[in-house]
């Protein structure tokens, strides 16, 4: 056996595992308000990180106002989304909003490889590359950032669900929207927030990506990860959203690892977490923290 | 009862609704022409049977019509002299009127304290804290389970639950739809003496609808009762208490007990019109 191999391999798994555990809860936080499968939450990280990349490379910008761009844009973009494209369809069935979603997944990369190309850019250096050394494991500056933006995010989701007044307006519309608009709460309003935010942390998501592996196409097929994570995790739960995203990760890479060490099939680790998902929901079909009659975030 | 006298200097009125008609879907007509009156400071009663169309006359006022696909297609609903039938309700609760909907309807994946704030959601000054505090007076079984889950309340604490989220929003007027629904004798007179007294000690409005005649009657000024979609009565509260018909439909009969042979006629209900 190779400890140090299948030590590092578990920290790249939580390292990533968090990142899907930010998106997948990104994923939940439209689905649970709006009862929307966002098929194009993949797109969102494309989108967030070429926006952020065309920033740098093409207006020359500093790495934080770039930064700050993005995200500012990628709110607009979320709410614009609500109220051009989706504010219409409301009281329609909830399948035309989800082909809707999976026709603007295409749509957005079909736009994104037009404007950028098909092949990985690189992401201008922001961080030193160099590895250093924590706890005996090398690990990429890079890693440590991306996992210390995925923990404040997600203790940022848990204060704004908890404490802020949009946050608890949020909850009230997912658990009932005719109690939530008698407390004065504007269904709409809480729709565009939702997507809002949900666009804006995706985008944090993508940019994280681009900046260790480049930025391209492949960024939404981040997404199709995200969908057992969330489902794992039972679609409506924030923590079981967390929680599904670090399984993924973990079993992805260790996958990857019992793979390279015995079975040689090659590419195997990308499909585990599918498996893993099947087994896991015939025997929890509600997923790990779904709801059944009281909810829970 | 005896304390109506004080009240009578005839306060203003607070809120009108002027022989409104109410569709739902476009095609079913719940409504024929309901009108009533608030005054300023009083608690108002409207009594009814099942289907009668209270609940409808409470979410006209309210609003919240509109997320039942219903409209208000006549006459109009004033309140403080400004119109505002068919708007939207996050604008009526931001007017001041907040409605305590039917069946308790408390946020059950949150906690006590998180539902007062909720209750809060339209105001940004700072005196939520207070407030929170003034509910808990009111309520102090709220505040032993101020932590807990909202959806783990009994009834008739997530009843209090509910009224006190209403306080939260410090409204001008409160629509309270059948709250005593599903309580018990004792818990009904407890929170009918909350009811009243809040009443008493802020000035606050309110429009009580109920099915339970007697109770709402010992707190309400005024009262009107209604039968498909119409008010076919209306009067003071001594006049509806000694009032035969309300007595017969309504009162189960009055303070003294009949004799079973005459139980018989409470049951063939009568109609006003
Ligand atoms: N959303 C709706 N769509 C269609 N019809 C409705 C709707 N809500 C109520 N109704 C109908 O309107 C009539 C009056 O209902 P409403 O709820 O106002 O009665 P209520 O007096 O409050 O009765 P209860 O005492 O049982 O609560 C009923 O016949 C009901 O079927
Ligand atoms: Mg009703």
């Amino acid at each position: 056996m190779n400890w140090d191999l299948l030590g590092q391999l578990v920290v790249n798994g939580v390292i990533v595992g968090m990142l899907y555990g930010v998106v997948a809860m990104c994923f939940v936080l439209i689905y649970k308000s709006t009862q929307v499968v966002n098929f194009a939450q993949g797109e969102f990280l494309l989108i967030g990180a070429w926006t952020c990349w065309a920033m740098l490379v093409w207006l020359e910008m500093p790495f934080w106002l770039g930064f700050l761009f993005t995200l500012a844009f990628m709110f607009v973009f979320g709410i614009l989304l609500q109220v051009v494209v989706l504010k219409p369809l409301i009281g329609e069935p909830i399948i035309s909003v989800i082909m809707l979603t999976i026709g603007l997944s295409i749509v957005f990369r079909a736009l994104m490889s037009w404007m950028f190309g098909e092949f990985v850019k690189p992401f201008p250096q922001v961080f030193e590359a160099d590895a250093v050394n924590v706890l005996g494991l090398q690990v990429q500056p890079a890693y440590i950032m991306s996992m210390v933006i995925s923990v404040v995010i997600m203790v940022g989701f848990f204060y704004f669900f908890k404490y802020s007044r949009m946050g608890l307006a949020m909850r009230a519309t997912a658990f009932d929207q005719q109690v939530a608009q008698s407390l004065g709460v504007s269904v709409k309003q809480v729709f565009a927030m939702c997507w809002a935010i949900s666009a804006l942390v995706s985008a944090v998501a993508g940019v994280v990506i681009g900046m260790v592996n480049g930025v391209s196409s492949a960024l939404s097929f981040f997404g199709i990860k995200v969908f057992p994570a969330a489902i794992l995790g039972g679609l409506d739960s924030i923590v079981g959203a967390i929680v599904g995203g670090l399984i993924i990760g973990v079993l992805e890479n260790v996958s990857q690892y019992v793979d390279s060490q015995w079975l040689q099939l090659g590419g195997l680790y990308q499909i585990v977490p599918f498996y893993v998902l099947v087994i896991i929901l015939m025997i929890k079909p509600y997923g790990l923290f779904g709801t059944k009659d009281i909810e829970r975030i | 009862m005896a304390d109506t006298a004080p009240r009578q200097a005839a306060p203003e009125t607070m809120l009108s609704v002027n022989n409104i008609e109410v569709v739902y879907d476009d095609v079913i007509l719940v409504l024929r022409g309901v009108s009533l009156e608030v005054p300023k400071g009083q608690i108002v009663t409207l009594l009814g049977a099942n289907g009668a169309g209270k609940s409808t006359t409470l979410k006209a006022i309210s609003g919240l019509l509109k997320t039942e696909d219903g409209e208000v297609t006549r006459g109009t609903v004033t309140f403080d002299g400004e119109t505002i039938s068919n708007q939207d309700p996050e604008k009526i609760v931001r007017k001041g009127i907040f409605q305590v909907m039917e069946g308790r309807r408390v946020v059950e994946d949150m906690t006590t304290i998180e539902n007062l704030r909720l209750g809060a959601f339209t105001r940004r000054d700072k005196n939520v804290r207070r407030d929170m505090d003034m509910v808990m007076d009111y309520f102090p079984r709220l505040k032993e389970r101020a932590g807990g889950l909202a959806g783990y309340l009994s009834g008739g604490e997530q009843q209090m639950l509910a009224i006190g989220r209403a306080l939260m929003a410090r409204p001008r007027m409160l629509l309270l739809d059948e709250p005593s629904m599903g309580l018990s004798p004792l818990l009904v007179k407890e929170v009918f003496g909350i009811i009243e007294s809040i009443n008493r000690d802020q000035g606050l409005t309110m429009l009580l609808v109920e099915q339970n005649a007697s109770q709402a009657l010992k707190l309400a000024d005024y009262g009107y009762i209604m039968e498909s979609g119409k008010v076919v009565l209306d009067g003071t509260q001594e006049e509806l208490l000694s009032n035969e018909d309300v007595k017969e439909s309504y009162l189960g009969g009055g303070e003294q007990r009949r004799s079973f042979k005459n139980l018989k006629s409470y049951k063939r209900r009568k109609r006003w019109l």
